[in-house]
């Protein structure tokens, strides 16, 4: 159980990619995380066959990975856990699809999230809520849940997720896994379906460390689809060393902040204590616009949002309600398609761009991103790595914050900084609270990837919280 | 402050159709979150410039070459989620 | 000087199609689609499909380029695109990429002929953006039970032409498109003849009211045809004692009418912000190097015709109006005389081909200077001339195998005397007025000349003939 790349590659060389995948679905079709809105099951069984037949030596050849239902997959159900996308087939596959078939991997099934990537806690989504491996009363996190249970549940090796203010690190945090987010424009959006488009990464998440490294580099890579993707060819696993030696650790203290969980803050601390005992030093930093950084981030991402999500009219996919009028029969698409929180968000978006109120609050939003994104390049001058806590406390319940919008944004305070800035940022275990994983973040430079991976991979090398595993499964 | 009659143009806005209970539902749950939106009123922002690419990209284009780098689907294709289609058009309802 | 009594003042927003480049402006589409069916030149891109991704063709920036750099315009440091947040069927992503502030090009003007003379009008802006779908109404757009799309137009490459509101009248607004069209097709970065080529949104109002802006307009003669009722119906709303409103009018092709929009969609708020999946340009640098590759433009041209060929100028003018027409002229006028071929060209063969709805691609160069060539020795007569050119229109064939057919060949000498003794034996009236001092009645004589000799008589020797008998 909880196989390894490394370990799952010696299997299919002496199995096969098919057994590794029925065991996989098995495992699926028993579970009751509700990880996956599809499981492509046939697809994935044949393409199993197939890499069998053909000897594939991609770097991940007969690999199950499960893929969040907000990237684009040719001939399989794309949902955005919404049910405007009811049945919607894409005739198309997204950058990052594209590499993994290239690199042999069989795509599982598409996981559960919140609707359109809204949210903190995979509550949102259409088809249910997603249940943590480690306690099914708790939120798996969000929104990237389904991919983070998926892993962390055993039902995948590999998953990816999507960050657009914390969706990969925080569901991998709550679930005791590694989830990176990339710095800006590493990885292709093209077919990522956009929440917020200036903001959001598509990230791995694997059980350790090599092993979102492995995915990364599959995944990672110029597109020239997407106009903000950097051309930047690197072999990201080729950093993983166990040596910190010479690392210089900065540590915001108002990432532990009010609010904070006393034993997330005592864990993170912890692990700070390891590293500088691994052979890196510490300086503290002052990151000063911090306690903006929620604000802004949610105006900037509701504004996009407002936007991408226009094109949901139901006339060329998804749901269509009975016609009347053009105009009328869009907005009753919209009003029956939607759930609650995409309706907020979409009206407090329209309302931020709308004449009279776009410079107070959208332009603002983008000039106290400027400041925080200041607050990172200051920082990195003395620095080489920072680390926070990736979320202020654990898993919550299951039905705990959904009531109340505002206190379950307050939950991304640690997260959303770093998509402001458009700097990379990994998510490892380091420790429990009552049964609970705890996640650290290690923050990097922009496209200083490999500095947070080698740092994340001696903690992880170091101690062994990222080998517990839930046991209630 | 989003009053309910507020509220009802920036659905329309939206094309988000709500019915009165959604008004009465969503407009304090909307107000707390433009209060906090406010706490950026203290930060002084004078002369800062917005970012809104991360990056400083540039020129970035593609060539004018046909199925590059996005390739033509067939009309099947093309049409195969479409709610309603007529005659390999999709089809809408009554503009008026 | 022109009194405009109305008080006309009229703007224009010109939507022009890029369409002689390969692909859409965003995506890998062809634009040769016109004659394919509905939906068959789409992807993910133009089509909107969630989670695609747009990319700018380098092409149509070039080309965005020279023709504000042809509309003497400034070129932007710095420009962005933006969204234009609004709901129609046609538009696939429920915003159209667009440019707002930083637009690529702005502050030019173009030069027209107005009612009182030259007339300078000037360009707001000429900003880049994405055509929207093609919109299929069964019957008209307020009755039509349901709505068609087609997205093989969405993502074309487009220019959006903004003048300030500087033209008078509906004839100096369809000259002002006429010779925007004619500009653009110089730059051959346009085929004003494809369908949707050029779309027309007027902005007029009438004695400083409010003004109304007319859509749909799809040509020049639509142009001038709706702006002339609309300010027929603006003068009435105004002299009934009502107030013109501020509003967006449908024009109606069919019925030469403007129909109001008045719907709930009229509360606009476009909500601009700059795309986030594109990036900023910065192309001035391009502007100077793409400057020196311009070709002559229109006025430039029609200067050099009158000096270097001497004709007059409003030949020089009719033959630079249409790019292809002013080429045909060259290449003619260096193997002949240049004034005849002006002359033969501009009062024959274009209103020949007006007639027919032809375009100057329907005649040969060589055949114009074959008949050119048959006039000069006199072997034809000018009637006979214009006798071949209609012939090549209507059924081809070469001059020469024309005149041979038709025996075109010029008569002289004693077939045209016998003719002319016929013509006056025949025509005794004709003779008695002539000679009661009727000079006029001459012409009926000549006339009866030339048929009796199936037009190849010159008629300058027929009359001279006739004159001599009847002296």
């Amino acid at each position: 159980m909880w196989a390894s790349i490394n370990e799952l590659r010696e299997r299919i060389h002496a199995d096969s990619s098919e057994e590794i995948v029925a065991e996989y679905l098995e495992r699926i079709g028993s579970s009751k995380l509700n990880a996956y809105i599809t499981v492509a099951k046939e697809s994935a069984l044949s393409r199993a066959r197939e890499i069998d037949s053909e000897s594939n030596d991609g770097p991940l050849a007969g690999i199950p990975v499960a893929i969040k239902d907000n990237i684009s997959t040719k001939g399989i159900l794309t949902t955005c856990a919404s049910k405007i996308l009811t049945g919607y087939i894409p005739p198309y596959d997204a950058h990052v699809i594209e590499r993994l078939k290239g690199a042999g991997a069989v795509i599982i099934g598409k996981t559960n999230m919140d609707e359109f990537a809204m949210g903190t806690s995979t509550e949102t989504s259409f088809y249910g809520s997603t249940k943590n491996p480690w306690d099914t009363d708790r939120v798996p996190g969000g929104s990237s849940g389904g991919s983070a249970a998926a892993v962390a549940g055993d039902e995948a090796p590999l998953a990816l997720g999507s960050d657009t203010g914390g969706s990969v690190r925080c569901p991998a945090s709550f679930c005791g896994i590694v989830g990176l987010k990339p710095t800006y424009g590493v990885i292709s959006r093209y077919g990522l379906i956009a929440y917020a488009n200036s903001l959001e990464q598509i990230g791995p998440f694997a059980t350790n460390v090599r092993d979102v490294a492995t995915l990364f580099d599959v995944v990672a890579g110029y597109d020239v689809r997407d106009s903000t993707s950097v051309d930047r060819e690197e072999k990201y696993s080729s950093a993983l060393e166990n040596d910190v030696s010479g690392l210089k650790i900065g540590v915001p203290e108002e990432y532990f902040g009010e609010g904070t969980d006393e034993k997330v803050e005592k864990a993170v601390w912890d692990a700070i204590h390891k590293l500088e005992d691994l052979g890196a030093s510490r300086t503290e930093v002052r990151m000063p616009h911090t306690k903006y950084a929620l604000a802004a981030y949610y105006i900037i991402a509701m504004s996009e949002a407002s936007s991408n999500l226009a094109r949901f009219d139901g006339m060329r996919y998804g749901l269509r309600t009975e016609d009347s009028d053009w105009h009328t029969t869009f907005s009753q698409v919209r009003a029956a398609g939607f759930g609650d929180e995409v309706k907020r968000r979409i009206i407090l978006g329209t309302y931020a761009l709308s004449a009279g109120y776009h410079d107070k609050y959208y332009l603002k939003a983008l000039q106290v991103r400027t400041l925080i994104k200041q607050d990172f390049e200051q920082a990195f001058k003395d620095v080489d790595v920072l680390i926070a806590p990736t979320m202020p406390y654990p898993a919550f319940k299951l039905g705990e914050k959904i009531g109340d919008p505002l206190s379950l944004y307050l939950a991304d305070v640690d997260t959303v900084p770093i998509n402001l800035a458009g700097v990379p940022s990994i998510s490892v275990p380091c420790g429990f609270s009552e049964g609970l994983p705890i996640g650290m973040q290690i923050i990097g430079k922009h496209f200083d990837e490999a500095t947070i991976l080698k740092a994340a991979y001696t903690f992880e090398e170091n101690t062994d919280f990222h080998s517990k595993r839930p046991e209630e499964i | 402050m989003i009053t309910k009659k507020d509220l009802e143009h920036i659905a329309w806005l939206s094309r988000l159709e709500l019915s009165e209970e959604d008004r009465e539902k969503y407009t304090p749950k909307l107000n707390s979150v433009l209060d906090y939106f406010g706490e950026l009123d203290k930060v002084d922002t004078e002369g800062v410039e917005p970012t809104y690419h991360v990056l400083a990209l540039s020129n970035v284009f593609r060539d004018d070459e046909i199925n590059s780098p996005t390739k033509s689907l067939s009309q099947e294709e093309a049409l195969s989620n479409a709610p309603k289609k007529h005659d390999g058009f999709f089809k809408a309802p009554r503009m008026m | 000087m022109y009194e405009n009594p109305d008080g006309v003042k009229i703007g224009l927003e010109v939507h022009v199609q890029l369409n002689k480049l390969k692909t859409k402006v965003f995506c890998g589409c062809t634009t040769d689609y016109h004659n394919d069916p509905p939906n068959s030149h789409v992807c993910p891109v133009c089509l909107g499909l969630p989670g695609s991704l747009p990319v700018i063709n380098k092409k149509a920036v070039e080309a965005a380029i020279k023709v504000g750099l042809a509309l003497n315009c400034k070129i932007e440091e710095h420009t962005q695109f933006y969204r234009k947040n609004y709901y129609y069927p046609d538009l696939p992503k429920g915003f159209q990429i667009t440019q707002y502030d930083f637009p690529i090009s702005s502050q030019g003007y173009i030069m027209i002929e107005g009612e009182d003379g030259e007339l300078k009008v000037r360009i707001t802006r000429a900003h880049m953006e994405e055509d929207p779908g093609r919109l299929v109404h069964e019957g008209t757009i307020d009755k039509s039970k349901y709505t068609l799309i087609d997205y093989n137009r969405s993502g074309m490459a487009l220019l959006e032409v903004v003048s300030e509101p500087d033209l008078r009248s509906p004839k100096e607004a369809r000259r002002y498109l006429d010779k925007l069209r004619n500009i653009l097709e110089y730059l051959d970065v346009f085929d004003g003849n494809l369908e949707g080529a050029l779309r027309v949104d007027a902005n007029i109002s009438i004695m400083g009211g409010q003004r109304a802006e007319v859509k749909n307009i799809s040509s020049h003669k639509g142009a001038e045809r709706a702006l002339l009722y609309e300010i027929v119906r603006q003068k009435n709303v105004v002299r009934r004692g009502g107030v013109v409103v501020q509003e967006t009018r449908h024009f109606d092709e069919a019925r030469e009418i403007t129909l109001s929009m008045r719907t709930k969609e009229e509360a606009h708020d476009y909500r601009y912000f700059p795309e986030p999946d594109l990036v900023p340009l910065k192309i001035s640098g391009w502007a100077p190097a793409i400057k020196e590759t311009l070709p002559e433009l229109p006025d430039a041209r029609r200067m050099r015709f009158v000096e270097q060929y001497g004709i007059t100028d409003d030949h020089a003018k009719a033959l630079t109006s249409e790019l292809k027409l002013a080429i045909f002229y060259e290449n003619v006028a260096k193997k002949a005389d240049p004034k005849t071929a002006a002359v033969w060209i501009c009062d024959v063969l274009k209103g020949e081909l007006n007639y027919r709805n032809l375009t100057i691609d329907s005649f040969k160069k060589e055949h114009m200077l074959s008949v050119i060539g048959l006039l000069a020795s006199k072997n034809i007569t000018e009637d006979g001339a214009v006798d071949i050119i209609r012939t090549i229109l209507d059924k081809g064939g070469t001059p020469e195998e024309i005149v041979r057919e038709k025996g075109l060949i010029k008569v002289e000498g004693d077939i045209v005397e016998t003719a002319a003794l016929e013509a006056i034996k025949e025509n005794p009236q004709a003779v008695a007025d002539f000679k009661a001092g009727k000079e006029k009645a001459l012409n009926s004589l000549v006339g009866a000349v030339m048929k009796k000799t199936k037009g190849r008589a010159d008629a300058r020797a027929a009359r001279e003939i006739l004159l001599g008998k009847l002296g």
